[in-house]
């Protein structure tokens, strides 16, 4: 397993990025926490309708999504708004799609991130088209697409590893093994040893990482982008980590682990780790600590305030977004709703 | 101008489309150097290379999954999908993801790709190679669902089906493949989405149908006719969106209606057409609406197959009850 980061926040190996890029993902990593908290607090209040935390899994989204140009492609899932948001999609908007909303799957028109998936495994086949439709048309964008240990048990899974092997895609396929599909264990997802170890059924590279290493993450999810642009294929990289939180705000890990695992869990946690590298670097102290916090306040604050400013979504916006045009048999319906 | 098979029409459309627009492509298992299992896709490799019409592993979720990727990514993918029995594995897919990121990025994204499939049967295939399970596509927000029956319409249709700014799933009668040539125009043309064709005018019945019935009902128009019996026959052409109008029109004027389909009865598309009429033309019918069918039952194999398709001869006898009401 690639580890460059020790839990002390020691260097096991090189740094790829420099100190200064080191203390801006430290501050992505604050500000994705930060909402994080956020969006379970907003689900307690009734503010959002379920909420899926990715507490402990910020290393594992940030510093992959670092790895990526903005002009990227990116196909995620409902936990992955720290790499979403690092690719461009503004947090009102994440926190939209999690209000019970459809414009929250509407990122801005520069932003090449699709709304999130629900749907678990379908997908990763999306990262694939969209990113062999790039190669079609000679350009040198690629795509990464997020998912989780449990999409992996799912046949479409195979199917897309299968055509960006066979067809040599650009595509960098995430996994976020963080032990758990909701209740069930990543023993009862699958009998390999590694999740990682699956692309050597598909012809393309697979490298299994510490997720909660930042500088791991960063590295290796580079290499692979950088593959995928130089045209040699597609790359599996298995990013271990852990899910700290519930499935989602409506599930109680205490009726399937021990809460004990979840306290050791801390130990590894990925922000922490930076930290104290930052510090033996002479590169943080508790001021500028303060600073960075209070600003991922002020700005999640602010994206609650927008998200929370917009009126329901309208008649239009639901009728008008079936189809490109209403067709006439469909217009008829939205004129009873809004007689 | 030249006579093509309906089959013929469609690998027409395609290269036409392939010509006319960079971004469109073929995409599906056996497309390329074989042609396709109906050969539909017949030497469009050997025209315009293996990067736009392209063989892939047998995946079917695969194939409109990648295909809806490289929608969404601005192609304009044109999948085959072998036989409509084998369209089952990409359902998750057409469903909660072709047909709905329009609506569940507000426009943001979209998915503009064809989805052909041929269907139906009476021609002793093999088991799951004869369906006709269109009511599960038309039932589908955010899907557009079109069905020729003659050369003429396909290659409209199929082009106007590429140019479609929403998915299409494109159903293509089996036994009419090759069961006629028309005289098709050649180059560009486009047939509209969503407007019925009237084949036969008529004043005492209206038989209303798709797909490959066409064929049968042709013959029962004519049997009708004989015995003097006016019979009116609508080809729907597209079964979403639905051309409502030119039903309710024509049931308005004749005031009796046959809905004529192959697929089961229950919960087919023909008791959309049959609750259609009732909100929208109760008061004009003479007689209760007639819905000629195949049976509940799994499509028989070949030896029984006979047994279940609706015949001309059932689509005669269900017209005159209506006029005998």
């Amino acid at each position: 397993m690639r580890n460059i980061l020790d839990l002390e926040g020691r260097l096991v190996g090189e740094a790829p990025i420099d100190i200064e890029t080191t203390r801006r993902l430290y501050r992505a990593l604050i500000e994705t926490r930060a909402y994080d908290k956020k969006g379970t607090t907003l689900q307690r209040q009734g503010r959002l309708a379920t909420y899926a935390p990715l507490l402990g899994q910020e290393a594992a989204q940030v510093g992959s999504a670092a790895a990526l140009d903005p002009h990227d492609w990116m196909v995620a899932t409902y936990r992955d708004a720290g790499a979403m948001w690092m690719q461009g999609y503004p947090w009102e908007v994440l926190l939209l799609s999690r209000s019970g909303d459809e414009r929250g799957g509407r990122p801005p028109v520069h932003v090449d991130v699709l709304p999130p998936s629900i749907t678990v495994g379908a997908h990763m086949i999306h990262a694939v088209g969209i990113s062999w439709a790039e190669k079609l048309q000679g350009t040198d964008r690629i795509a990464i697409t997020y998912f989780g240990d449990g999409a992996t048990s799912e046949g479409d899974f195979h199917e897309a590893m299968n055509f960006a092997g066979v067809f040599k895609t650009p595509t960098v396929f995430l996994c976020q093994n963080n032990g758990y599909a909701i209740s069930m264990p990543r023993e009862r997802q699958t009998a390999s040893d590694t999740i990682a170890q699956k692309a050597d059924a598909y012809g393309m590279v697979g490298e299994q990482v510490d997720g909660n290493d930042l500088f791991a993450v960063y590295e290796a999810t580079k290499e692979a982008v950088d593959r995928a642009r130089a045209g040699e294929g597609a790359t599996l990289i298995e990013a271990v980590t852990y899910r700290v939180g519930p499935h989602t705000t409506n599930d109680d890990p205490g009726r399937y682990r021990d809460p004990e695992e979840e306290r050791l869990a801390l130990d590894r946690d990925p922000i922490e780790r930076v930290r104290r590298y930052l510090e033996h670097e002479g590169a943080w102290d508790a001021d500028w600590e303060e600073a960075v916090q209070a600003k991922a306040s002020t700005t999640i604050e602010r994206a609650v305030e927008l998200a929370e400013s917009l009126l329901p979504p309208s008649p239009e916006d639901i009728f008008g977004a079936v189809y490109e045009e209403m067709s006439p048999d469909l217009r008829r319906q939205f004129e009873q709703v809004t007689s | 101008m030249s006579e093509l098979t309906l089959a013929g029409a469609l690998t027409d459309a395609l290269a036409t489309a392939l010509d006319k627009d960079q971004r469109v492509l073929v995409i599906g298992e056996d497309v390329g150097q074989t042609g396709g299992v109906f050969r539909i896709t017949d030497g469009l490799i050997g025209r315009f290379g293996d990067q736009r019409v392209i063989d892939t592993p047998v995946a079917e979720s695969g194939i409109v999954g990648a295909a809806f990727g490289m929608a969404v990514a601005g192609l304009r993918p044109v999948a085959e999908i072998q036989f409509m029995g084998f369209s089952y594995p990409a359902y998750d897919q057409i469903l909660s993801h072709v047909a709905r990121i329009r609506n569940r990025s507000q426009h943001r994204f979209s998915a503009p790709m064809v989805i052909r499939m041929p269907c139906g049967g009476g021609f002793g295939a093999a088991e799951h190679h004869s369906e006709s399970t269109e009511a599960i596509y038309a039932h589908i927000p955010g899907l557009k669902v079109v069905i020729p029956a003659t050369p003429y319409d396909a290659k409209g249709l199929l082009l106007a089906a590429i140019d479609s700014p929403d998915p299409v799933i494109f159903l293509e009668p089996i036994r009419l493949y090759r069961l006629v040539r028309e005289e098709v125009p050649e180059g560009y043309y486009t047939v509209e989405i969503g407007k019925a064709r009237i084949e036969t005018e008529g004043s005492d019945v209206s038989i209303i149908t798709w797909g490959a019935m066409t064929h049968e009902v042709r013959e029962a128009v004519e049997v009708l006719a004989a015995d003097g019996i006016s019979a009116e026959m609508v080809d729907l052409r597209t079964l979403r969106p639905l051309d409502e109008d030119a039903i309710i029109d024509s049931v308005q004027k004749t005031g009796r209606a046959v809905v004529v389909q192959e697929a089961p009865k229950t919960a087919g598309f023909g008791a959309e057409i049959a609750a259609l009429i009732g909100e929208r033309a109760l008061y004009s019918l003479h007689a209760p609406v007639e819905r000629v069918a195949g049976w509940d039952t799994t499509i028989p194999l070949k030896k029984a197959e006979h047994r279940y398709m609706p015949t001309t001869e059932a689509i005669v006898a269900a017209a005159r009850r209506t006029l005998d009401a």
